[in-house]
């Protein structure tokens, strides 16, 4: 995409857990990104290394140590834009029942927009066009506690898209769901990328998810360790699996047969790529 | 010794507009020395199911006994069997309620009327399974640790009663792959010498193919599969997905390249295995020439 537009500016971000009686834990040390306008970027590290902190600051649910973030240029440091910021950004957590709060779908979706003053008729017109969206409107009227996993995800979603936003952070919010609700919330969020253009943060410990995304950013103890495509991120194999992380599956084997002397290329991120591979070299023969 | 569930029906919210039926009609036995797994799409009912495995949920119809012991039952014997069954529920970091790591993980042993001694001993053996360091960790607090370490105090709660049966549910949602290779190599390595059997219910379909020796497939209430994991993954992949669920990632990528006339071995369980295995047929095709 030509004419790349930042979204988000993170410089020299540092953040510091200071607990009493220990001693300061970095969370994140020195970190640096920026976030491009209608880019899909996967986040992943191990447990512990401060992706969800990161995340955490992208809507000013946490605010720097040291450093700052600005978002649309504005900065979350400013209490006076924190809501604007929050507008901008939406987060979807890990429990979907944690965090919706009416006992009816539409209610839940609702309440961002009601928060932002937003008129009643304008409401109402959110909260149905919001719903399509992820695909639950048949379920308008429904209790959330009634809805599956992914369901409650989608409708997670759809109380963030009311509120008209231009970037979702998604903070593992696959991880308690069975793999029917993990695909439908991963079909959802990459259709709002590419029909509504939205900006979208994947927090994740599915290697098969962030093979999806545009951009893969590695945490690792506090400092990003890899940026780039799935292809740059994912194809050093012995790196991820150091660093405690794993890669997809038909990149893992890829590489090991050419480490084993096939000659094909060692990474391949899907199976049809590896298909393709393998093929020719079984024709070759 | 074996746990029995007998023509098991459990409804939900019975009598309100919301009742469902949870389990219908599920008859089963699981007998020590089986790791089974179990799968489902979220409300296929797998977790009503293991929480009649412990007593904890008692069925509408049928029973469900413990080496013959029905656990509907209140005296001694019964309680005796419901502590035979451990259970580590998903988020189990989220029940911890003690001062000291130690005291959370001597709670259900002192419940069980053990002697300090002996209870000091399994607190020191459990933090041992689940490697935390006794000298480090035991006065802490839980609520200090991290997440990963939090699942460890609780999962060492339930093995330091010396459960015969281990029900784990998604014990690793959330974790990394370390996280989880960490926890699951020390269940296999005490299920390996027989100390308790295991029943894990996940989403997860490789800890599956590595790990369980059987596999059942829940939905809609019902056990609509019950075999071998291999045997399910490879020859019947239909009826798996019709049930909301699928094979093992490896697994599908294995049939995938199948699919287009490679040879493959089907049944690997580890990348390591596939690529080694998959080496030497497609450098044996060449030789063949």
């Amino acid at each position: 995409m030509d004419n790349k537009q930042v979204l988000i500016e993170v410089s020299h971000l540092t953040h510091i857990y200071e607990t009493e009686g220990e001693a300061p834990f970095y969370a994140l040390r020195d970190v640096s990104l920026q976030i491009n306008k209608g880019d899909f970027v996967a986040v992943i590290g191990t447990n512990g290394s401060g992706k969800s902190t990161l995340a955490r600051h992208l809507d000013a649910i946490l605010l720097p140590s040291e450093g700052d973030v600005l978002v649309d240029g504005l900065s979350v440091k400013n209490p006076d834009d924190v809501w604007k910021i929050r507008q901008k950004v939406g987060m979807v957590f890990q429990n979907p029942d944690n965090q919706l709060v009416a006992s009816i779908v539409e209610d839940d979706v609702a309440f961002g927009p009601e928060n932002l003053g937003v008129p009643r008729e304008e409401i109402i017109a959110r909260v149905a066009d919001s719903l399509k969206k992820v695909g639950m409107e048949s379920y308008r009227k429904h209790s959330p506690s009634m809805l599956s996993g992914g369901q409650k995800q989608r409708i997670a979603i759809a109380g963030v898209l009311a509120m008209h936003p231009e970037c979702i952070v998604l903070d593992e919010p696959t991880a308690m769901l069975d793999p029917s609700g993990r695909k439908e919330v991963m079909e959802t969020i990459h259709r709002l990328n590419k029909e509504m253009g939205i900006t979208i943060v994947l927090i994740t410990h599915f290697m098969e998810e962030a093979v999806t995304a545009n951009r893969v950013v590695v945490i690792h103890k506090g400092q990003i360790t890899a940026d780039g495509t799935p292809e740059d991120v994912f194809s050093k194999v012995e790196e991820m699996k150091a660093g405690g992380l794993d890669v997809p599956v038909p990149t893992e084997l890829s590489y090991r047969l050419a480490q084993l002397g096939l000659p094909i290329r060692g990474d391949c991120m899907t199976n049809k790529e590896l298909g393709e591979e393998l093929c020719r070299f079984v024709l070759k023969k | 010794m074996s746990i029995r569930v007998e023509k098991v029906n459990y409804i939900y919210g019975k009598g309100t507009p919301y009742e469902r039926k949870a389990l219908d009609g599920v008859n089963l036995e699981i007998h020590k020395g089986e790791f089974v797994g179990i799968i489902g799409h979220t409300g296929s009912g797998k977790s009503t199911l293991v929480q009649h495995l412990n007593g904890l949920l008692h069925p509408s119809e049928g029973r469900v006994t413990v080496d013959g012991v029905d656990l509907a039952g209140k005296d001694k014997e019964t309680i005796a069997k419901r502590h035979s069954v451990g259970m580590v529920f998903q988020y189990p970091e989220q029940q911890l309620f003690e001062e000291t790591v130690k005291k959370d993980i001597a709670f259900g042993p002192t419940n069980m009327g053990l002697d300090e001694g002996n209870v000091e001993r399994r607190v020191r053996q459990a933090m041992e399974f689940v490697r935390l360091d006794y000298n480090t960790y035991a006065e802490r607090s839980p609520f200090r640790l991290s997440g990963g370490q939090q699942r460890r105090v609780a999962i060492a709660g339930v093995i330091a009663m010396h459960p015969d049966f281990l029900i784990m549910d998604e014990p690793s949602a959330g974790l990394d792959p370390v996280g989880r290779m960490e926890i699951f190599s020390r269940v296999k390595e005490w299920f390996e010498k027989k100390y308790f059997s295991v029943i894990l219910v996940t989403h997860n379909m490789d800890d599956i193919a590595r790990l369980a020796t059987r596999l059942l497939v829940m939905h809609n209430g019902r056990v609509a599969m019950d075999g071998k994991p291999m045997d399910i993954f490879l020859n019947h992949r239909k009826e798996l997905q019709a049930c909301g669920v699928d094979v093992p990632p490896l697994t599908d990528t294995l049939l995938y390249l199948k699919n287009q006339g490679i040879p493959v071995p089907e049944t690997a369980r580890t990348v390591q295995e596939a690529a080694e295995k998959m080496a030497d047929m497609l450098k044996g095709d060449t030789h063949a020439d």
